[in-house]
Parts: C-alpha cells; sequence; structure tokens
C-alpha cells in the first residue's frame, strides 16, 4: 500500500503551474499601470519643474522633490524587476543629497544613473499602461459583439465571433501578459542597472590599492634601510680604512688597511647584488618570465617539470608579480612540502596569464597556513589576479594562479 | 696571449686593460657593446676573451649571447664571462657544447687579481672557471646529483675546487696534502664518472660538466 500523493499527478500540477504563471502576470500587468501612470505623472511634474526652472530658478526646489520621487519609483521597479528575474537585487546608484537641496539637484543631475532613470522614466510612462488600455480595447470589441451586432439572435457567425473573441483573450492573458511582465522587468534591469554592484567593485578596489601602497611603502623602507645599513656603511669604512692607509708610515700597517678595504668592498657587493635581486632579480630583465621561472627551478632540491610557453611578454610590474609569486610558491614546495617532483605550467590564453605549480608532497597547504601563500596572493590581487589552492591531506598540492593580461 | 675585452663602463674596461696588460696579456680589442663583440670575436679568434654578461645596445644578456654565438662559430673559442650575478640558467648554457675553455665568475673576483688572472689563463688553455658561488649554490642541493653519489666527501671537494678551475698543485696547497694525494683523487673521480683515461685537461673539464649537469635538463613535456 504506498501512499498516494496528495496532488492530481502532472496535469493537475501543470493546471497549477499554468495558473501561477497567468496570476503573476496579470499581477504584473496591473502593478505596472499603476507605476506607469505615477511615471507619467512624475513626467509631466519634472518638465513642469524644467519649463520653470528659466523663471527666477523657480523650479529648482520642486525638480529637486521630484527626482527623489523618481528614484524611489526606480528603487521599487528595479527590486520588482530583481524579484521577476531572479537576479541579486540591484543596491542602484547613491549620490550626495546634500544639506541643501541646490547642492543635492547639482550631485543628481552630475550622476548619470539620473538619467538613466529619467530615460526610463519617460519610457515606462508609455508602456506600463499600454497593456491595459490594449486589454480594455479587446472588452470593448467584445462587448460591441454581443451586443451591439446582433444582440438577440444567436446565429453560428456571432457564437463563432464571440468564442474567438473570448480565445483571444485568453491567449493575451496566458502568453502575451506574462511575457509583457518579463519585458518590463529587462527593460527596467537595462536601463535603471549601473553594471554589477560598483560599490562592492570600488570597494575591492580600493582595498587592493591600499595593499599595494602599503606593501610600497614597506618595501622602500626596506630597501633604505638595507643601502642605509649595508653598502652605505660599508662605503664609509672603505674609505676609513684608505685613509688609514694614506696616513700611515707603516708599510705592513698599509697593506693591512687595503686589504680590509677590499674585504668590506666585497661585502658591499654581496650587500647590493642581494638588493638588486629582491628588487628586480636580473634574470627576469634579461630572460622574461618564462627564463626567470626556469632559472628559479634550477635552484630547486627536486627535479622540476618545466612546460613553459609564453608567446610574448607582460607589462613589467605583472611579470614581475608573477615571477616573485613562482619563487615563492617554488620555494614553499622546496621547504615543506617533502615533494620528490615538481611541475610548473605556465600559460597564456583569453587574456589571463595562468601559472600552476605543483608537487607530489604530503599537500595540506592552506591560505591561513603561512605568510607565504598569503604573500602570493597580496601580490597578485594588485593585478586583480586570483590564487586556487588544491592541496588535499597525503597530496599532490597545486597552485593555480591567474592574472588577466595582454602581452606584448 | 691575445685578449678581447667587452666591458661598457669606461672605468670598468679600462682597469681590466690595465690588469691584464701588466700581466702579460695583449689587449688586441676593447669593446663596449654586442654586435662589435661578435665581431671582433670572429676577426681577431682571441686566446681568451672576458665579457660582461651585459652589454648595450639591450642591457640584457647580449655578451653572453655574442660569447655563444661566437662559440658556435669558432669551436671552443675561450670566453670568460663576467656577470654582477651568476645564474645556473647561463652556467648550463656556456657549458652546453661540451667543450672547455668556459668561464663564468662573479665581477666582484677581478678584485682578487691573481686568482682572477689565474682564472683567465685556466680558461684559455682550455679549462673552466665556474664561480665557487655556482658551485656552492649546486653542492646544496641534494637528491638530483645521482652521478656524484659514488663520490666520497673529500672527492667532492676535490670536483667543486677543479670546476672553480683550480690546478691540482692548488687544490693540493688548499688542503695541504701532496700533489700526488690529489692525483689520486682526481684519478678516482675520473673512474667513477667513467671517463677513461685521455687527455688529461680534457677530462678535467669533462668530470666538470658532469658535476655541473648532474641535474638532468627539465623535460619540455606537457604535464
Amino acid at each position: 500500500m504506498g501512499i498516494r500523493p496528495a496532488t492530481g499527478g502532472p496535469t493537475r500540477k501543470a493546471a497549477t503551474g499554468l495558473a501561477a504563471y497567468a496570476l503573476n502576470g496579470v499581477t504584473g500587468l496591473a502593478l505596472n499601470a499603476v507605476t506607469g501612470l505615477a511615471a507619467l505623472v512624475l513626467l509631466v511634474l519634472v518638465l513642469a519643474s524644467v519649463a520653470l526652472v528659466p523663471v527666477a530658478g523657480l523650479g529648482l526646489a520642486p525638480l529637486a522633490r521630484v527626482l527623489v520621487l523618481v528614484r524611489r519609483l526606480a528603487g521599487f521597479q528595479r527590486r520588482w524587476a530583481g524579484q521577476v528575474l531572479g537576479l541579486d537585487s540591484d543596491p542602484g546608484h547613491s549620490y550626495e543629497t546634500g544639506s541643501r537641496r541646490r547642492a543635492g539637484l547639482a550631485s543628481a543631475l552630475r550622476h548619470p544613473g539620473t538619467w538613466r532613470e529619467l530615460g526610463w522614466l519617460a519610457l515606462h510612462g508609455v508602456t506600463g499602461p499600454a497593456p491595459v488600455v490594449a486589454v480594455w480595447a479587446m472588452l470593448s470589441a467584445l462587448h460591441y459583439v454581443w451586443f451591439r451586432l446582433n444582440p438577440m439572435e444567436t446565429s453560428r457567425l456571432n457564437t463563432f465571433a464571440l468564442s474567438l473573441s473570448i480565445v483571444a483573450i485568453a491567449v493575451v492573458v496566458l502568453i502575451a501578459v506574462p511575457l509583457f511582465r518579463g519585458g518590463q522587468a529587462r527593460l527596467a534591469r537595462r536601463l535603471l542597472d549601473a553594471g554589477p554592484a560598483p560599490d562592492a567593485r570600488i570597494r575591492e578596489l580600493t582595498a587592493s590599492r591600499a595593499a599595494v601602497v602599503d606593501a610600497r611603502a614597506a618595501e622602500l623602507r626596506r630597501i633604505e634601510r638595507d643601502l642605509h645599513d649595508g653598502a652605505q656603511a660599508k662605503l664609509i669604512a672603505i674609505r676609513m680604512h684608505l685613509g688609514l692607509a694614506r696616513g700611515s708610515r707603516d708599510p705592513d700597517e698599509i697593506v693591512r688597511m687595503i686589504d680590509e678595504a677590499r674585504d668590506v668592498a666585497g661585502q658591499a657587493l654581496t650587500d647590493l647584488r642581494d638588493l638588486v635581486r629582491g628588487i628586480h632579480p636580473p634574470v627576469l630583465a634579461d630572460r622574461g618570465l618564462d627564463g626567470a621561472i626556469e632559472a628559479s627551478a634550477l635552484l630547486c632540491p627536486m627535479p622540476v617539470d618545466l612546460d613553459l610557453h609564453l608567446p610574448g611578454r607582460p607589462q613589467p610590474p605583472v611579470e614581475s608579480a608573477v615571477y616573485f609569486a613562482a619563487a615563492e610558491a617554488l620555494a614553499n614546495v622546496a621547504k615543506h612540502s617533502g615533494a620528490s617532483r615538481a611541475w610548473v605550467r605556465l600559460r597564456h590564453t583569453a587574456g589571463v596569464l595562468r601559472l600552476t605549480v605543483g608537487d607530489d608532497g604530503h599537500g595540506t597547504v592552506r591560505r591561513d597556513g603561512g605568510t607565504g601563500v598569503r604573500g602570493i596572493e597580496d601580490r597578485l590581487s594588485a593585478f586583480d589576479g586570483s590564487l586556487t589552492i588544491s592541496s588535499p591531506p597525503g597530496g599532490p598540492t597545486e597552485l593555480t594562479m591567474e592574472v588577466p593580461c595582454a602581452l606584448s | 696571449m691575445r685578449v678581447v675585452i667587452a666591458e661598457d663602463l669606461a672605468l670598468l674596461r679600462d682597469g681590466l686593460v690595465r690588469l691584464l696588460t701588466a700581466n702579460g696579456f695583449t689587449v688586441v680589442e676593447a669593446v663596449d657593446n654586442g654586435p662589435m663583440l661578435l665581431a671582433a670575436l670572429v676577426r681577431h679568434r682571441p686566446d681568451v676573451s672576458v665579457i660582461d654578461v651585459r652589454l648595450p645596445p639591450g642591457f640584457a644578456d647580449e655578451g653572453l649571447r655574442a660569447a655563444l654565438e661566437a662559440r658556435a662559430q669558432v669551436p671552443g673559442l675561450p670566453v670568460l664571462i663576467l656577470s654582477q650575478y651568476v645564474e645556473q640558467l647561463y652556467a648550463r648554457e656556456l657549458l652546453s657544447d661540451r667543450s672547455g675553455g668556459v668561464g663564468y665568475l662573479l665581477k666582484d673576483r677581478v678584485g682578487d687579481v691573481d686568482r682572477f688572472v689565474d682564472a683567465v689563463r685556466q680558461v684559455a688553455e682550455g679549462g673552466t672557471a665556474m664561480d665557487p658561488e655556482v658551485v656552492s649554490q649546486l653542492l646544496t642541493r641534494h637528491g638530483r646529483d645521482e652521478p656524484l653519489a659514488a663520490l666520497t666527501p673529500r672527492e667532492r671537494e676535490v670536483l667543486s675546487l677543479m670546476a672553480e678551475g683550480m690546478s691540482n698543485l692548488a687544490i693540493a696547497a688548499r688542503f695541504q696534502v701532496t700533489d700526488k694525494a690529489v692525483g689520486k683523487h682526481t684519478n678516482n673521480i675520473f673512474a667513477k664518472l667513467d671517463l677513461p683515461p685521455s687527455d688529461d685537461h680534457n677530462r678535467r673539464v669533462m668530470a666538470v660538466l658532469t658535476y655541473l649537469q648532474a641535474t638532468p635538463a627539465p623535460p619540455r613535456s606537457p604535464i
């Protein structure tokens, strides 16, 4: 004895679905008729206010108020369209309302969103009520057929005309009205949307730019410190030793001072070399990204399979960021993975530079695991790049870095 | 011995000319850019050349490229590359034709005049002179040097000094042993690396090559 389904099966389901579809269409029709009428009223008010502006600025205050109402109506329509289309609700645009109305008006007029709203207002004022007018026209026609044409006689022709009218109305309600609802929603979305969530994008860019500026500042401080305490101090010591040598009359002392000066000069050179390597590795300048990655792979303690194909060179800042990210990833493999093999793959397809560094080690690389991975992410984020980590316990680990960029 | 010098920094170029002339070399030409270097190398076919890796017009690795091109045209043409930094990649490229007469040193090494002049001579004679930094980078790697696994620690040490271009006598002095003892080590090395007796000098080069190329070249295949 199975349990019977509560509903009457697919047919009934389809029927209720169809009914809901038609109902949605009809409510959408009514709603758009109302908002359309409101849009018409607001449009008239906007035009009237604008017409009054030349008269000693009399229209400015009403215009500011009307624009606020326009924004509210547009906001309502935007939310409705979002629901209908099943999209995230768009926060819409915002502009300074300002303490003074005049400032708010100026800000509103400068904002392209305001002009898009006015364009939508005009279109919606016309298209919103139009279907209601059309349905009204059809009902009038039916009325005319029923009562005026031949009220008493139920001839064949009459019945046929009546049936045709009813079918036409049903078709309109079932098909055209829901289509109209979707069309209105898309129209609103198209005209009122300022693109995908602009505010979130701006926040993201602001954050990544701040990270870049911070990183640059820290880098400059480090370079300053290294030069100051390293090479610069050593050059002073060299001068001092040479000065001592010059002032000395003891040949052994002179030779000793010169030898010491030479040793310190060697150390200063080493300092400078390390510093240069940290700023911009010479091999990267000489050989580009693929050559530089090949060079870092040579320093890896385990064999590294290379599959590097790059038909050109990215912009120097991107090249440098990706190189350091790759070097960091290879250093991580060498230090922590316990791998016996590693591989690096470099490609540029469809405007995206994609670098994969993998190893057959024990895995479990995590985003929050250490500064290395975070460093890679920070480097890439400055160029809108991303890092994907696949590192299950037991391995293998694969880091995929993607940076959108062009090659030259 | 006839030398060609390539260095774009005038101060350093003049210093190199003076240093080598003072040590019995004849500088036949001193150039400051890549294209002129290649022409000079092919025209003079010097006994040895001292080349800055970075030269105009591109200020990338023009010096190295000119040297490789010259060796392609004149096989075995001795070249000593000077560089502000050492790169295994470049050491490998220099040694890739498997003939001697190559050196790759940090520029700082010119400060130690005697050792530098020794290195130039070593290269001129068809030997190798690899910078201790190249050699030490290779020494710190583990697990990739299978061909060298059979060597004892002392033999490895001797091999690394051979790679730097030291003669048996110099190695003996370094370890404070007899010349003969070093000779025994080198013969053991040649035997273990399967280098049959032939011209001793060439065997030294081959041993160093084996050492520097202990890592198989990374295969360029899809993953």
